[in-house]
């Protein structure tokens, strides 16, 4: 149990990942930490998010994406030919780059998936995952008296707070989040940086980031992308003060990308 | 030195010296000029659709209105019932029309002679004679009563009191001779002609005789036929939409089958009704004219257009949406059932209506099912003969009365109101499900 624990969540040995011809991702060796926060970073282009997409699959909808080597999730195989990919999904959640609730009601928004999942045997349980999934991502105080009011009627940051609810709410072991405050503004972007510090209780956390300050702030451990390929992994604090390799230094002091 | 100073110099007055002003000049002259190219394109349209609908309303009106006469009948008993027996079957073949005749006799007695008898009863419409068999057959105890009914006059006189016989013309020249203009003149002066509202038209089926021709046939046959289509239509092309837009791979196969429905889009319609001939009523042994038929063949006519509206509202739907369901763990179904197709439903719809509103207008490939065919029955279901509003219209422009002539034009008052109510409730369900946030 003691050494279950010490294992990584996600492990990525090798992977190759190819849009048609063009290939995205060269040879990505990495270990994901359970309860940790784990930023990737690197320019535009590099294969941070597209590294993301493959941890739950979402690459599957893009017509000729094609994935190669090894990623497992609890030493199972993410790729396998028995792999459920909609399990796989509710264990391993996503937050996107650009808030996307559905066009409902915000209760309905974070009861979606509970339900689909069948999670909730009534409605009791039901109101009471969906206030606790609010709750959890900081929104429960703005929006408890209008629950029934539409999701896309919120602001950018509350609406994001929703889509991490919404996340949440499914119950995942590993929540990935690309980019997520990439369209907010500065006090949304830090109670969203709060909210996946706090989120480390109970959650694996990996989220891509643009933002250097960002990922110091909120991760434990860094990934460095540059044009497909992981230059770069550790502590957080090390990367950032004591690179190991000279274009991590270079990107980081803002030099190029 | 002087280069940079000229440099400069331009610079500051780029956006305020006269050529400038000219150049925003010209600018805003090329926008009115633009605006105004769209203004004369939305002014010689509503010019062509007032010009239509005048000559249309201005042809048609007069078809809403019918003339009829009111005579003293004689239910006399020894036409209708010589041995008094009561029964329904000496009742129902009787020779009304003598009754008809002897009271238009008792308007004018002095009228005498085969022919100007025979032009007399000729002013009286032939469906006066069914009209007081119904009456008796309704009600028998009239028999061997007398009292005022007002029966349909025939199509020319009725021409006539619409003013599209003329008086003035030589006798040879119109329908109706001296005589028969005297006699409608004397009736008229009695008091007896009333001109009212023609209820005959709006549900009765088509007739050879004017007066009694109705639209009410080709309505139902319409409606009957429509559905058969919506119903066909509307699932298959969502479905095909559906698979091809949010599950087909892209290869080969689909973008044959992709430009095949852009092509079948473009076929004239008339080929599908040779094939709705050749497949369903050669090959199945379907019912000919009837609506089952029809509305298949226009069904098949209006799948493409369904289709490529429903791709292209699936396409409009935002990524987002799908990622965001899938996201949560939504199987790809559950994410096209439960948020891209609600989403895509308003423009679905918007091109359904498009597709059947051009089905509506359709007569070409009905006529190769044989829906043409002269039906008086009101088609009673998808498989009785009959046939459609725009094939209605068809016939009776073809129709050498003088009486068909407001009737084509009202028919295609009732085929315009018919796409009226259709679009009505395509605006309200997509209003209904439009979703607002």
């Amino acid at each position: 149990m003691a050494l279950a624990s010490t294992l990584p969540k996600i492990v990525a040995r090798d992977v190759d990942c190819f849009y048609g011809d063009k290939q995205a991702l060269f040879c990505v060796n990495l270990d994901i930490s359970e309860k940790q926060v784990t930023a990737l970073i690197g320019p535009s282009g590099c294969g941070k998010s597209t590294f993301l997409r493959c941890l739950n699959r979402m690459n599957d909808v893009i017509d000729g994406c094609r994935v190669t080597g090894k990623l497992e999730l609890d030493a199972e195989d993410i790729y396998g030919p028995d792999v459920d990919v909609v399990k796989l999904r509710a264990r391993v959640g996503m937050v996107f780059q650009k808030p996307n609730p559905f066009p409902k009601s915000i209760y309905e928004n974070v009861a979606y998936g509970p339900r689909i999942h069948g999670l909730v045997s009534n409605r009791g349980e039901l109101d009471e995952l969906v206030e606790w999934s609010l709750e959890k991502a900081g929104l429960l105080g703005e929006v408890k008296d209008r629950l029934q009011e539409p999701g896309t009627g919120l602001s950018g940051g509350q609406q994001q707070r929703l889509c991490i609810a919404r996340a949440i709410a499914v119950s995942p072991e590993v929540i990935l989040m690309d980019e997520p405050c990439s369209a907010l503004d500065p006090i949304a972007t830090a109670k969203i940086e709060e909210l996946t510090d706090e989120l480390r209780e109970n959650f694996t956390n990996v989220i891509v980031t643009h933002n250097m300050q960002q990922a110091a702030r909120v991760s434990q451990r860094t990934a460095f992308f540059h044009l497909g390929i992981l230059v770069e992994e550790g502590e957080t604090g090390k990367i950032f003060t004591n690179p190991g390799n000279e274009r991590t230094q270079d990107y980081i002091t803002g030099r190029f990308g | 030195m002087s280069e940079a100073t000229l440099g400069q110099s331009r610079r500051t007055d780029v956006h305020t010296s006269d050529a400038a002003q000219r150049r925003l000049r010209r600018r805003y002259a090329a926008e009115r000029r633009f605006q105004l190219y769209g203004l004369f394109a939305i002014g010689i349209a509503l010019f062509a659709l007032g010009w239509l609908l005048t000559s249309i309303v201005g042809r048609g009106y007069t078809a809403f209105t019918q003339s009829r006469v009111v005579l003293e009948v004689e239910f006399a008993r020894d036409v209708l019932d010589p041995d008094a027996t009561g029964d329904r079957q000496v009742l129902s073949g009787a020779n009304y029309a003598a009754l008809v005749k002897s009271s238009l006799r008792e308007q004018f007695p002095d009228v005498s002679g085969r022919r100007e008898r025979r032009a007399l009863n000729a002013l009286v419409s032939s469906g006066a004679a069914f009209q007081l068999r119904e009456m008796v057959l309704a009600d028998p105890s009239l028999v061997g009563t007398r009292r005022a009914v007002s029966v349909p006059l025939s199509d020319d006189s009725d021409m006539f009191f619409k003013g599209f016989i003329r008086r003035d013309v030589g006798e040879s020249e119109r329908k109706l001779n001296d005589a028969q203009v005297g006699w409608l003149d004397a009736l008229q002066e009695r008091g007896l002609v009333e001109r009212v509202f023609n209820t005959t038209f709006l549900t009765s089926g088509d007739s050879r005789e004017p007066e009694l021709a109705g639209i009410w046939g080709a309505v139902v046959g319409t409606t009957l036929t429509l559905l058969v289509t919506l119903l066909l239509c509307f699932p298959i092309g969502v479905a095909a939409a559906v698979y091809l837009e949010e599950f087909a791979p892209t290869n080969r196969w689909t973008d044959l089958i992709e430009v095949n429905i852009n092509n079948l889009a473009a076929v004239p319609s008339i080929v599908f009704g040779l094939l709705g001939l050749a497949v369903f009523l050669n090959f199945f042994g379907l019912p000919r004219s009837a609506p089952l038929v029809g509305g298949m063949v226009l069904a098949l006519m209006t799948l493409p257009t369904v289709i490529i509206a429903g791709r292209a509202a699936l396409k409009a739907v935002p990524p987002s949406i799908r990622e965001a369901a899938l996201g949560v763990g939504a199987s790809p179904v559950q994410t096209v059932l439960q948020h891209v197709l609600p989403l895509a439903l308003p423009g679905i719809l918007t091109g359904t209506i498009i597709g059947m509103a051009r089905a509506l207008g359709e007569s070409a490939p009905l006529l190769m099912i044989g829906m043409v065919a002269f039906i008086v029955d009101i088609p009673s279901g998808l498989t009785s003969p009959s046939t459609v509003l725009p094939v209605q219209v068809y016939l009776w422009a073809d129709s050498p009365e003088r009486a068909f002539v407001e009737k084509t034009s009202a028919a295609i008052m009732v085929l315009l109101a018919f796409l009226i109510l259709m679009n009505l409730a395509a605006v309200l369900l997509r209003r209904k499900y439009e979703q607002k946030w």
